[in-house]
């Protein structure tokens, strides 16, 4: 073994055996050989679901970049704050990452509520800001300085009245979550069904935390003509939807869900009730179902390996979205070959062909989100397991 | 009629969740006059530690065992560590101490377990049962009946029993109470203990139903302790009764008026009932036989 690769070696498991430490490690390289960047996500509380994949993602991918010896020359430093759900702290974090950590770029904003309350302190800062919040505001109208990467709520909607229609579907019921995301997506669903020749027939809603949807579904039943339901929602309520509908023997109308429920937990919680159920999802939920020549099937499989591996916990959607921008703005970086902000800003928006967890991002200066139906897939529930469906059933 | 027996039984199944948490609040408030909003903890413990020790391997029965014991030894440690060194402070404290436990329960049980919604399989299987057109969970029959036997158990011990004459008598009068030799602590530590039971029960039957997380407590507290104020606090028959309307208001509010104002549409009626009767419907006036 010549020298030099005994050296790699040697780094390369101080890299992997001291991954907490990291902070530390760069923290004590000076300003010149590091690149700041800046995270604020809601690790803990309700939405502490998005956050702590995300958070996790983060960690392992710098790691990995700063290993592979970083970018533009620098090492990243992370700095990542935890605002717990809550708006306000966002807001703080977020003036702290300028004016104190004088970060170059953020990832971050695990909720659109935190993501919104942090736009105007990057925008007047002029750091480029990728969230990885879902609702469609947060880059409509487009803002200079503001990308994001999740799949928005009106795509779904969009994806999943395509399915209707090929189906021949137009009489339909709406279950909504009063969530912050079921009250958005069922918004978005309204707007867009006349586009589809889908109408809504029947419409009822459910608390977040409510354990019983049967009087709801019950009405939906008595409806006449309903042809297929849709469930915008996530967290337990669909779940608990999904069930109360084998119960009441609704099976045989189709049941809709949305990609708020695209994880594995869903299944689980849902049992053999789900069976049937479709709903859009990023590729990453059927990574290893994925024909070989899809272009995204090497990214999602090894993000889906190396997640589960190091986190040791099953991969969701969510994590996808910190990995997307991250990758996003290093890629950025190193075509601009630097990690002036706003040379870093203007390489995000030419963008091309990307290819994510959450699909193959095509950016704009009109289009800050760059992903189109083709992100989503459809898929339905089969032997407890997702399958794919192919296009045009 | 099918639509009404369907709201009936599902309006049932979550009254009993709710008229077992009001149970709970009235029998720590019989005993020490505390408002326990930890009440909403003991449901979730049961869910949590029956899910997690049924995941490790232990046989189901088991594990709901285990889960109930759980439950008892943090409602006694409840008292013993939080309320009983605040012997003599005024009402407000001791409710703010008892939010402070749940915030505080609801931290620990993320630690120990996870943030991730969980389910129980059912006890008696998935297939629905068909009764008047209406589709019932048979889980749903452990809910009400488990419900029942509790009331029966908890009626039969307080009546019956020296103890639980014991905890009558420390209810209406603790002083006299300690007077004729009865230990007013360990009375109050039984009666912890004793509704952490009955929210460790409630939590094992009806994980099957409702799914549980380490923050499924909240609700429950707050519609258990809206179920007591309705029925009376302080008084077990108000309690059942409370809880059980509550659930049925939901559920033909959801059904027949409108989905969107179904909790409102119940804490409506909550406030109707407290400003004709504010004792609730079955609350005792308070007026006092000397």
């Amino acid at each position: 073994m010549s020298r030099q690769s005994q050296f790699k070696n040697l780094f390369m498991a101080a890299a992997v055996a001291l991954p907490a430490s990291i902070m530390s490690f760069t923290g004590t390289a000076s300003a010149q050989q590091t690149v700041k960047i800046g995270s604020v996500l809601s690790v803990t509380g309700p939405a502490s679901f998005l956050g702590e994949p995300e958070d996790k993602t983060l960690r392992m991918y710098v790691d990995k970049i700063n290993a592979a010896g970083g970018v533009a020359g620098k090492k990243i430093e992370l700095v990542i704050y935890d605002d717990g759900g809550d708006a306000n702290k966002a807001r703080t974090f977020a003036t702290r990452l300028v004016e104190d950590d004088k970060v170059v770029a953020m990832v971050g904003g695990s909720t659109t509520g935190t993501t919104m309350a942090m736009i105007p302190v990057f925008e007047e800062a002029q750091v480029p800001f990728i969230s990885l919040a879902g609702a469609i505001e947060v880059v409509e109208p487009v803002r200079k300085f503001v990308f994001k990467t999740p799949h928005t709520d009106k795509m779904a909607c969009e994806k999943i009245f395509e399915n209707l229609k090929q189906r021949s579907f137009t009489k339909i019921a709406m279950i909504s979550g009063t969530d912050g995301f079921g009250a958005s997506m069922r918004a978005q669903c309204v707007k867009v069904a006349p586009t589809y020749g889908v109408q809504i027939v029947a419409e009822e809603t459910y608390g977040p935390r409510d354990s019983d949807m049967t009087a709801q579904l019950t009405k939906i039943k008595a409806a006449p003509g309903i042809q297929a339901v849709v469930n915008p929602g996530f967290g337990q309520g669909p779940a608990i939807v999904t069930r109360n509908y084998a119960q009441l023997g609704m099976s045989s109308t189709p049941l809709y869900q949305s990609h708020g429920v695209a994880s594995k937990s869903f299944i689980e919680l849902a049992g053999p009730a789900a069976e049937g159920v479709r709903l859009p999802a990023a590729a990453l939920l059927v990574g290893d179902k994925l024909p070989d020549n899809d272009p995204q099937k090497k990214v999602v499989v090894d993000y889906k390996s190396t997640f589960e591996a190091t986190a040791k916990q099953p991969v969701s959607t969510f994590g996808g979205h910190a990995y997307d921008g991250l990758f996003i703005m290093v890629e950025a970086m190193k075509r601009a070959n630097s990690t002036d902000a706003k040379k870093v800003r203007d390489e995000i928006e030419k963008t091309k062909g990307f290819v994510g967890t959450g699909g193959i991002v095509t950016m704009s200066p009109t289009d800050h989100l760059g992903l189109d139906l083709s992100a989503f897939r459809m898929l339905e529930v089969k032997g407890g397991d997702w399958t794919l469906l192919p296009p045009g059933t | 009629m099918a639509e009404f027996f369907q709201f009936l039984v599902s309006g049932l199944t979550v009254g009993a969740v709710y008229a077992l948490v009001a149970l709970g609040f009235t029998l720590i408030y019989n005993a020490s006059d505390v408002v326990n909003f930890a009440q909403g903890e003991f449901v979730m413990l049961g869910g949590m530690v029956t899910v997690f020790a049924h995941a490790a391997g232990v046989p189901l029965p088991l594990a709901a065992l285990l889960a109930i014991a759980v439950a008892v030894v943090v409602g006694i440690g409840l008292y013993w560590l939080a309320i009983a060194p605040a012997r003599g402070a005024s009402a407000v404290s001791l409710i703010i101490i008892t939010i402070g436990a749940s915030i505080f329960l609801r931290g620990v049980a993320q630690v120990v377990f996870d943030k991730q919604f969980h389910k129980l399989p059912s006890f008696s299987g998935d297939t629905p049962v068909q009764m008047m057109g209406a589709a019932v969970q048979p889980q749903s029959f452990w809910v009400i009946g488990g419900a029942a036997v509790v009331v029966l158990l908890l009626y039969v011990f307080l009546e019956r029993t020296l103890v639980g004459k014991a905890v009558l008598a420390t209810s209406a009068n603790k002083l006299a109470a300690k007077l004729v030799g009865i230990n007013t602590a360990t009375i109050m530590a039984l009666a912890f203990g004793g509704s952490a039971a009955i929210g460790g029960i409630a939590g094992v039957l009806i994980t099957p139903i409702t799914l549980t997380s380490y923050d499924v407590g909240t609700l429950l507290a707050l519609k258990g302790f809206a179920a007591a104020m309705l029925g009376g606090m302080g008084n077990p028959l108000g309690a059942l009764a409370g809880g059980l309307l509550l659930g049925l208001l939901e559920a033909f509010g959801a059904g027949y008026v409108s989905s969107t104002y179904k909790d409102a549409f119940a804490f409506i009626v909550i406030l109707a009932v407290l400003f004709v009767a504010p004792q609730g419907l079955f609350g005792r006036r308070a007026v006092e036989r000397v």
